[in-house]
């Protein structure tokens, strides 16, 4: 009797070790907050329909974490270059005038070949730094912000809804994405549950659709090969491989995802955001990915879903509870308080080894 | 006052020459003395009184049992060790060793794993250690395999860290206790004390850094012998080495096995894990050999051969390959690879400038001292490491430092490094099977939209790998199993699966049983046997066990400074190739340069 229990003990013991313990407290706790949601006045409709919104709006900048993690260049702290390929993208769109869900294919299109040449860029600068890559490319996005700055000043745009009002030239901080992309995504087969609760279809759609291309990539003979360099370098080398081509590659495709995650952001939002924007996009996202389980070089694509949900689903429920409890409007200070500190504990776990 | 310090500083180092003298002294006196008398009669002698005694064991395990998560690893092991007793635990790798020692350390993996059945027994009384420390308590010390000792300490230093005698001094009157100095005359004292109780030639001011690998094994045996009894822990009764000597040179470990002896006379007992088997005949009382978690004979070692032991561990007659093909005459033969002026800059095995010719359907040995660069070639053909020179493959010039090149060309590599370069470590059995195979010949692969998409055949992966586990007899529980959960001669297979999956033409295979055991060995040698006499793989086999060589090559070439000595056939005697090693041409030598 004593030896069954022990064995059932075990095996849930097992169980919860496989799904990892951080994720279960975590998950317990966004649940928490769901059922306390009603008693203080939240509606649960809001909170859900935000938390899918936020869901959406971030996963695909996780998924840009998935091939350097592979290729074993560690988490991409460089994501603000992917995100200025996307910002390049998005205004080039709207500067040819592109309305509608043109003008979100045709910022994709744009974007493209710049993340292509800045990713090539940046994955040569990584394969020179084996073994640093993680505070290399933190550098990477910053610097890169820095000279986005200057430029987003000096590039010739004309359109008058992205210009400076006064002086016709210069891009401004925060541009309307509203008649051109805003919600081309969000409202594509949407689906309204209740009057709160919104469904945005497209934007799930989208991210599963990139989700099943990175999947089936990894299937591919390169993709394995993009796994082997990952999990040992040398053994890559010995099996014929190049290992530096295989890590440019995994750069590219992730520096490509960002690019298309802020797209995807963008829209959802309803704003471009220039200038220092980008600059702490990365840390988010990188969290999220540590949340979900994924260590230094091992990720998988469930670990961006559940990770990405728990991360943006604490975000979004932890301020309007806490708010609505206490009665005073401290959203942004909890929003704060919570979203950094679940970065740091994301990064305190990011030694945690393979699965 | 200002001299003050100076004057410290030469006394510090005055002491230190007295004590380094003493030393000296020391071991002179213990020379002498082993020169003088037969030690080996008084052990005999020693041996016999113990077996005498009738007195409680000092150690007794009763039904020993043990499961992972139903992996039944350990089934009714009983065994009993007396003071002074030497017992000599030998069986395949995988055989439940590491656990038994493991259960008797209290180790928590084994508490973790829903802990074992059966009992512990010291000194009569029964015990059930928590944790290693409450092992260390009792008197058991481990010296394991992998040095856990610190690089920039001393000798002294290593051995008596966090156990060091302190001295008062005025500071810590103020500040408390945590202030006290270390008192390093007494600690000089102490570890000279272990040392001498070993009989062995160490200096305790030696950083373990600039120490030879033998002292380093020293140094921790003479850690746990320093343990003496405290009122809370008792001093050393039990000592387990776990193949203390893999490391260690042919003296070295005869000055170890001594220091043994030496020891289980003054009533430790020592249970010894090793896989050299002549060693475990030469020093231990008793003979306990292991296969698959149950212990299959305990005998006394008097009279065991080696054929016996191995025949036990295995289960099955272990044939000493001894094969002596007809060598052909090599003037007609087809030369399959060709090196010239082959250099290799590999860190410790330098290649500096070889000429070889490789026959087709031949195997080939390279021998040679440690250090010598037989490494090199290999490693350097391949293109691991940079090289330069010519080779030719078949008439077609190969180009170096490109391993793509030299696997499109039909050749393979299984590396002397395991764990570095042999195995993804962290993938599963099937990937690392397969997975050269892949990337370079396509196989295992589904092609859509005319070879667009390459999609991993997982069907054709899995079955591959399960052919290979069956025929190379991998221990593993699935096809899915990480490579670095596997024993080493397992591993070691995967990596020979992983070539012969490839189908090369010509095939290197880099010390092809370092570290593995006599079963994994032969099993090894058989399937290099195997492929080289069914498909006709060319095989060029580097390895430090001239004897390994003899058994299963052709021709076999001796490396010495980066050169080729001289190429023999493999029915050559020993000796030939011991003068040919130290720089003596004889007339059978064909080929090679001096």
């Amino acid at each position: 009797m004593n030896v069954k229990v022990e064995k059932i003990i075990s095996t849930i013991m097992q169980g919860v070790k496989s799904f990892g313990l951080p994720r279960i407290i975590i998950g317990l706790f966004l649940l928490l907050l769901f059922i306390a949601a009603p008693f203080v006045g939240v509606n649960i409709g809001t909170s859900l329909s935000d938390t899918f919104n936020r869901f959406g709006m971030n996963a695909v900048m996780v998924l840009a974490m998935v091939p350097m993690i592979h290729s074993g260049c560690g988490l991409n702290f460089g994501l603000p270059l992917g995100i200025i390929a996307g910002l390049l993208g998005g205004t080039l769109s709207m500067q040819f005038n592109f309305t509608g869900p043109a003008s979100f294919m045709m910022a994709i299109v744009f974007a493209t070949p710049f993340a292509v040449i800045l990713g090539w860029g940046y994955g040569q600068l990584l394969n020179k730094v084996k073994g640093g890559e993680m505070m290399i490319a933190t550098y990477v996005g910053f610097s890169s912000v820095a000279f986005m700055c200057i430029m987003w000043l000096l590039l010739p745009y004309s359109n008058p809804t992205m210009v400076w009002g006064y002086a016709g030239k210069g891009l401004r901080t925060t541009i309307s994405t509203e008649g051109y992309y805003l919600h081309v995504l969000n409202d594509f087969l949407s689906i309204q549950v209740t009057d709160h609760l919104v469904i945005p279809t497209g934007m799930f759609l989208f991210f599963g659709l990139l989700a099943l291309m990175v999947w089936a990539f990894l299937h591919t003979k390169t993709g394995t090969a993009m796994t082997a360099v990952g999990s040992n370098r040398t053994f890559a080398r010995a099996s014929g491989i190049h290992v530096d081509n295989i890590r440019t590659l995994s750069v590219v495709m992730s520096t490509w995802l960002g690019a298309l995650g802020i797209l995807v952001y963008q829209q959802s939002f309803g704003f471009i955001q220039l200038y220092m924007g980008p600059f702490y996009m990365a840390l988010p996202a990188v969290s999220a990915i540590l949340i979900g389980g994924a260590s230094v070089n091992k990720a998988t694509i469930m670990n961006v879903i559940v990770g990405t949900f728990l991360f943006q689903g604490i975000l979004t429920m932890t301020p309007s509870v806490m708010n609505s409890m206490i009665n005073t409007d401290m959203s942004e200070v909890i929003r704060i308080i919570v979203s950094n500190g679940m970065i740091l504990y994301a990064l305190t776990r990011k030694t945690e080894a393979t699965r | 006052m200002v001299l003050s310090p100076f004057i410290a500083i030469g006394l510090l180092e005055y002491s230190s020459l007295v004590a380094s003298f003493r030393l000296f002294a020391t071991t002179l006196a213990v020379t002498v003395t082993f020169m003088v008398m037969d030690v080996r009669v008084t052990i005999k002698f020693e041996r016999i009184e113990y077996m005498n005694e009738k007195k409680t064991p000092l150690l007794e395990m009763k039904h020993i049992s043990k499961d992972f998560f139903g992996n039944q690893v350990l089934t009714d092991v009983n065994f009993t060790l007396r003071p002074g007793e030497i017992l000599g635990l030998v069986g395949e790798n995988g055989a439940g060793k590491s656990t038994l020692m493991k259960i008797l350390f209290g180790m928590d993996e084994i508490h973790q794993t829903g802990g074992f059945g059966g009992e512990v027994l010291i000194n009569g009384e029964s015990v059930l250690f928590e944790t290693p420390i409450d092992a260390l308590a009792a008197g058991i010390g481990m010296v394991h395999q992998e040095f856990s000792l610190l690089p920039d300490f001393t000798a002294t230093e290593n051995i008596l860290l966090n156990r060091e005698p302190l001295k008062y001094t005025a500071l810590s009157e103020l500040f408390g206790e945590r202030l006290n100095v270390l008192d390093r005359e007494k600690m000089t004292e102490i570890s000279e004390k272990a040392i001498k109780r070993l009989a062995v030639t160490l200096d305790p001011e030696m950083m373990v850094s600039q120490m030879p690998v033998g002292h380093k094994q020293f140094t921790e045996i003479a850690r746990e012998l320093s343990k003496e009894a405290t009122d809370i822990t008792e001093g050393i009764k039990l000592l387990v080495l776990d193949e203390p000597t893999a490391v260690l040179s042919e003296q070295e470990a005869d000055s170890l096995l001594k220091a043994m002896r030496l020891l289980a006379e003054s009533g430790i007992a020592i249970i010894f894990i090793t896989h050299r088997l002549q060693e475990i005949i030469d020093v231990c009382d008793t003979i306990m050999v292991m296969r698959d978690g149950k212990i299959i004979k305990t005998v006394p070692a008097e009279g065991v051969v080696i054929p016996e032991i191995a025949r036990w561990m295995v289960g099955r007659e272990v044939k000493t390959v001894s094969h002596k093909r007809a060598v052909q005459d090599t003037a007609e033969r087809e030369v399959l690879l060709k090196l010239q002026n082959l250099w290799v800059d590999m860190p410790g095995e330098v290649v500096r400038n070889v000429d070889l010719d490789v026959y087709k359907g031949e195997i080939i040995g390279i021998g040679g001292m440690a250090g010598q660069g037989k490494l090199g070639i290999p490693n350097g053909a391949m293109g691991l490491f940079p090289a330069g020179g010519k080779i030719f493959f078949e008439g077609k010039e190969i180009p170096l430092n490109s391993p793509r090149n030299f696997l499109d060309a039909g050749m393979a590599f299984v590396s002397e490094d395991r764990r570095g370069v042999g195995l993804l470590l962290d993938e599963s059995l099937e990937w690392n099977v397969s997975f050269t195979a892949m990337q370079v010949q396509d196989k295992y692969l589904k092609k859509y939209l005319g070879g667009l998409f390459k999609w991993r055949d997982q069907k054709a992966i899995e079955e591959t790998t399960e052919k290979y586990v069956k025929q190379m007899e991998i221990r593993c529980t699935s096809t899915k199993q990480k490579a670095k959960e596997l024993s080493g001669g397992n591993q070691q297979k995967v990596c020979l699966a992983k070539a012969f999956a490839v189908e090369p033409k010509l095939l290197f295979v880099s010390e092809p049983t370092r570290g593995i055991d006599i079963g994994a060995k032969s099993l090894v040698l058989q399937a290099l046997r195997k492929y080289n006499e069914e498909l006709g793989t060319t095989i060029v086999m580097v390895s430090s066990e001239l004897e390994e060589l003899r058994s299963i090559c052709d021709r076999i070439a001796i490396v010495s400074d980066g050169k080729v000595l001289g190429i023999l056939p493999a029915s050559t005697e020993s000796a030939e190739f011991g003068l040919l090693m130290v720089g003596q041409h004889s007339e059978l030598v064909d080929g090679g340069s001096l």
